[in-house]
C-alpha cells in the first residue's frame, strides 16, 4: 500500500504512538459498559460487527496502522490542536480561566474528523470499497467525504431533510468531493432517521461497505472505537495543560451529541478524580416545553440504535420527538459509556437551552473573533456557568468541537435576517 | 400443547408447508387487523405474525417502516394490540382460536414495558411466540428462559450473513422454529431471490429438527412455489402490508377482500398440482 508512513517517512514515532485503552474502562466482551452497550442490531449485522471487532483490536497492536493513524492526524488533520486561554472570555466569565481546546482547528473544521480518518482506514483494511454514514449537523458527513477521497473509497452519506435545509453548506462540500448525499424523509428528518437508514443500507451492504458511525452510538464495538479514536482530544488537552500551567485543570467541559467530543476529552481525564467532567446536552426550548433533546438528564435507560443506554422514549418504548437548534444535538440518544459515566457519577450532565447557546456563540464571536459551531455553544454556556461557580484560581478546558461557518444561514435565519 | 408445536406436527403428517402472512398490528386500524387475521384464516393461512409498531424499525424497509408510523400515527399502544388478540383469541371461530400467532417486536418495546410483563401480556393475549428482530442471541438468553417458562416461543433468526458454525449454535437456541432470512438485508419484497438460498436451507435442515421458515423478500405465488420443497413454512410481509398503504381512500370491506384474495393465491401455489 503507497501511503507515506509505510514509505519510510513516518511522521509519528513509536513513542508518540499511544496505545488506546490507556486507562482501561471496558466495554466488557459483550460491548458493556456497566449495565449499559451490548449488541441490539438484527442478526444479519452481527458478522459485520464481529468482522469489525477483530480488524480494529489487531489494528490497536499494528505499529504500521498506528503511525499511518497518525501521520495523518498530524500533517492531515493539523494535529494537534491548540489549548488557547481565552482571556476575554474569562473576564466575561468572571471566574476560572477558560481554556478552549481548538478543534474547530481541525481541518474541515470539527473533532468529527479523528474518527473519520481511523475508521476509514479500518475500512480500507477489511477490504471494504464503499463508506457509509450518518450525519445530523453535516460535520461527519464531510469529514467521512473527506476521508473517503482522500483514500478512495465510494462513500454515501445520509442526512435528515430539516438537516439537510439547515446545513446547507456541508451538503454542497460533500457532495463536492464526491459522496452521494441521500436526504432521509422519514420521520422526524433529523438524525436519527438518518441513521435508521445508514443502518438499513448497511444490512444489505455489510459485504463491501463498512459503515461509519459518527458518534460514540450504536452496537458494539463502534462506542469503543470512535472513543478511542477521539481520545486523542483529551490525551493531547491533559499534556498541553500540564505543559502550561503544570497541574491538572478542575473542570472539563463538552457539549453531548451521540456523545463522541465529550467521550475523546473525557476519557484520558477519567482517572484524575480530582477533575471534574461536566457533559452539556441539548436544552432545547427548556426541559418544561418537553421540546429538547436531553437523554441523560430527561431519558431513561432503553434500548435505540443498537445500544442500551439512556434514551427519550415513551411508555411503549418508542422514541420521542426531539428538538435542538443545533442539528448535531438533535438526537434522542447517547452513547453507553456516557450512561455509565452518568450512574457511576463520574460525569456530571446538564442541559443548555438554545438561547443559552445562542448567547455563548455571540459572546465568542465577539470577544474572542472565533465562531463556535452551535453544538459546541452549548458546552460554552456551560463553562461560563462552571467558571463563574469555581471561582478566580481555578482553571477550566472547554471543549471547542467544532467551528460555526455552517450555522451562520440558521443563526441569520433564527435572527430574522436570512441570508440570500 | 403449544399451538406452533402443533402446527409443524400435523403439517408434518399431512405433508404440507406453512403458509404465514405477516400483517401490521393497527394498520390502518385494530378493528381492521382483527376482521384481517379472520379472512387470512379462512383463505389458507396456517399461522399470523402479528408485527407490534415500532418507531425505529432497522430491519425493515420502507413499506413496513412506513405502515408501523401509520399505526403509531393512529396512537396504538401496546395494551391495545394486546386487547384486540385477547379479544380475537376469546370471540374468534375455533379456526382463528386454533391458528398459532406470533408477535414481531422490537426490543425496545419488550425492555421499556418489562420483560416479565411482556411475556406475561403476550401469553394472555394467546399469543404462541415471539420474533425479536433487533435481539441477537448474545442478548437473549433471559428472555429465552423467561418465555419458556411461560410456554411462549422465542424464534431466533438465521441470515445468509450468519456463519455457518454460529448458524448451529442459533438453531439449539431456537425455540418453535427457525426463522431463515431470505437475503442480507431489509424486509421488502425482491423479483429475485439469491441463487443459493435453497441449497443454504438444505444445509441447515441437516444440522436441527426444528421446522425451517423463509421469510423476507416473498411477493409471490411463484417464489411460494419455488421454495415450498425447502421450507416447512414460508412468511409473507411487504407484500401484503403495501396493501394496506392506501387505505385512507378505500372502504375496510375492499382491503380485506383484496388482502384476502391475495392471501388465497398464495395458499394455492401450496397446494399439490391437481392431477400431481
Ligand atoms: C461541532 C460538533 N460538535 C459536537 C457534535 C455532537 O456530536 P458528539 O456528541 O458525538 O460530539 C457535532 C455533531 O454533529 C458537531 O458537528
Amino acid at each position: 500500500m503507497s501511503n507515506p508512513a509505510s514509505t519510510g517517512t513516518p511522521n509519528a514515532s513509536p513513542s508518540d504512538v499511544i496505545p488506546f485503552n490507556a486507562t482501561r474502562q471496558g466495554p466488557d466482551d459483550l460491548g458493556r459498559f456497566g449495565a449499559f452497550g451490548g449488541r441490539f442490531v438484527p442478526e444479519t449485522l452481527m458478522d459485520a460487527l464481529n468482522q469489525l471487532t477483530a480488524a480494529y483490536e489487531e489494528s490497536k497492536t499494528d505499529p504500521a496502522f498506528q503511525s499511518e493513524l497518525h501521520y495523518y492526524w498530524k500533517d492531515y488533520v493539523g494535529r494537534p490542536s491548540p489549548l488557547y486561554r481565552a482571556d476575554r472570555l474569562s473576564s466575561f466569565a468572571g471566574g476560572a480561566d477558560v481554556y478552549l481546546k481548538r478543534e474547530d482547528l481541525n481541518h474541515t473544521g470539527a473533532h468529527k474528523i479523528n474518527n473519520a480518518i481511523g475508521q476509514v482506514m479500518l475500512a480500507r483494511r477489511m477490504g471494504k470499497t464503499r463508506v457509509i454514514a450518518e450525519t445530523g449537523a453535516g460535520q461527519h458527513g464531510v469529514a467521512t467525504a473527506t476521508a473517503c477521497a482522500l483514500f478512495g473509497l465510494t462513500c454515501t452519506v445520509y442526512m435528515g431533510e430539516e438537516d439537510i435545509r439547515r446545513q446547507k453548506l456541508n451538503v454542497f462540500n460533500m457532495r463536492t468531493m464526491g459522496a452521494t448525499v441521500v436526504p432521509v424523509a422519514s420521520g422526524s428528518r433529523t438524525l436519527r432517521d438518518a441513521t435508521n437508514e445508514a443502518m438499513r443500507d448497511w444490512m444489505g451492504s455489510s459485504r463491501e461497505t463498512h459503515y461509519t458511525i459518527g458518534s460514540v452510538v450504536g452496537p458494539h464495538p463502534f462506542p469503543m472505537i470512535v472513543r478511542d479514536f477521539q481520545s486523542v482530544i483529551g490525551r493531547e488537552a491533559r499534556e498541553q495543560i500540564l505543559e502550561k500551567i503544570d497541574r491538572l485543570p478542575d473542570a472539563v467541559v463538552a457539549c453531548v451529541g451521540g456523545g463522541s467530543n465529550a467521550a475523546g476529552i473525557f476519557y484520558p481525564f477519567i482517572e484524575d478524580v480530582e477533575v471534574e467532567l461536566i457533559g452539556a446536552e441539548a436544552g432545547g426550548r427548556g426541559i418544561k416545553t418537553g421540546e429538547h433533546a436531553a437523554s441523560l438528564t430527561q431519558g431513561r435507560p432503553g434500548v435505540l440504535h443498537g445500544s442500551f443506554s439512556y434514551v427519550l422514549q415513551d411508555d411503549d418504548g418508542q422514541t420521542q420527538d426531539v428538538h435542538s437548534i443545533s442539528a448535531g444535538l438533535d438526537y434522542p440518544g447517547v452513547g453507553p459509556e456516557h450512561s455509565y459515566w452518568k450512574d457511576q457519577g463520574r460525569v456530571r450532565y446538564e442541559s443548555v437551552t438554545d438561547a443559552e447557546a445562542l448567547a455563548a456563540y455571540e459572546e465568542t464571536a465577539r470577544r474572542e473573533g472565533v465562531l463556535p459551531a452551535l453544538e459546541s455553544s452549548h458546552a460554552l454556556a456551560q463553562a461560563f456557568k462552571e467558571a463563574r461557580r469555581l471561582g478566580p484560581g481555578k482553571v477550566l478546558i472547554a471543549c471547542l468541537s467544532g467551528r460555526g461557518d455552517k450555522d451562520a444561514y440558521e443563526v441569520a435565519r433564527l435572527r430574522g435576517e436570512p441570508m440570500g | 400443547m403449544n399451538r406452533i408445536d402443533a402446527l409443524f406436527t400435523r403439517l408434518k403428517a399431512e405433508g404440507r408447508r406453512a403458509l404465514m402472512p405477516f400483517l401490521t398490528a393497527g394498520d390502518p386500524d385494530l378493528a381492521t387487523t382483527a376482521v384481517l387475521i379472520n379472512e387470512l384464516v379462512g383463505r389458507g393461512a396456517d399461522m399470523i405474525e402479528v408485527g407490534v409498531p415500532y418507531s425505529d424499525p432497522i430491519a425493515d424497509g420502507p413499506v413496513i417502516a412506513a405502515s408501523y408510523h401509520r399505526a403509531l400515527q393512529q396512537g396504538i399502544k401496546i395494551a391495545h394490540v394486546f386487547q384486540t388478540l385477547r379479544t380475537l383469541r376469546a370471540e374468534g371461530s375455533e379456526a382463528v382460536r386454533a391458528t398459532p400467532l406470533v408477535s414481531m417486536v422490537s426490543y425496545s418495546i419488550i425492555h421499556r414495558v418489562g420483560v416479565e410483563r411482556y411475556l406475561n401480556d403476550a401469553a394472555t393475549a394467546g399469543l404462541d411466540g415471539l420474533i425479536v428482530p433487533d435481539l441477537p442471541v448474545e442478548e437473549s438468553e433471559a428472555l429465552q428462559k423467561k418465555a419458556t417458562q411461560r410456554g411462549l416461543k422465542l424464534i431466533q433468526l438465521i441470515t445468509p450473513t450468519t456463519p455457518r458454525d454460529r448458524a448451529v449454535e442459533i438453531a439449539r437456541l431456537t425455540t418453535g422454529f427457525i426463522y431463515y432470512v431470505s437475503v442480507a438485508g431489509i424486509t421488502g419484497v425482491r423479483k429475485e431471490l439469491p441463487p443459493e438460498l435453497k441449497d443454504n436451507v438444505a444445509w441447515l435442515r441437516t444440522q436441527t429438527d426444528l421446522p425451517i421458515c423463509i421469510g423476507f423478500g416473498i411477493g409471490s405465488p411463484d417464489q411460494i412455489r419455488q421454495l415450498a420443497p425447502v421450507a416447512d413454512g414460508l412468511i409473507v410481509g411487504s407484500a401484503l402490508v403495501r396493501r394496506l398503504g392506501d387505505a385512507v381512500n378505500r372502504s375496510r370491506a375492499e382491503i380485506v377482500k383484496e388482502i384476502g384474495d391475495f392471501v388465497g393465491e398464495l395458499a394455492d401455489a401450496l397446494k399439490p398440482e391437481p392431477g400431481a
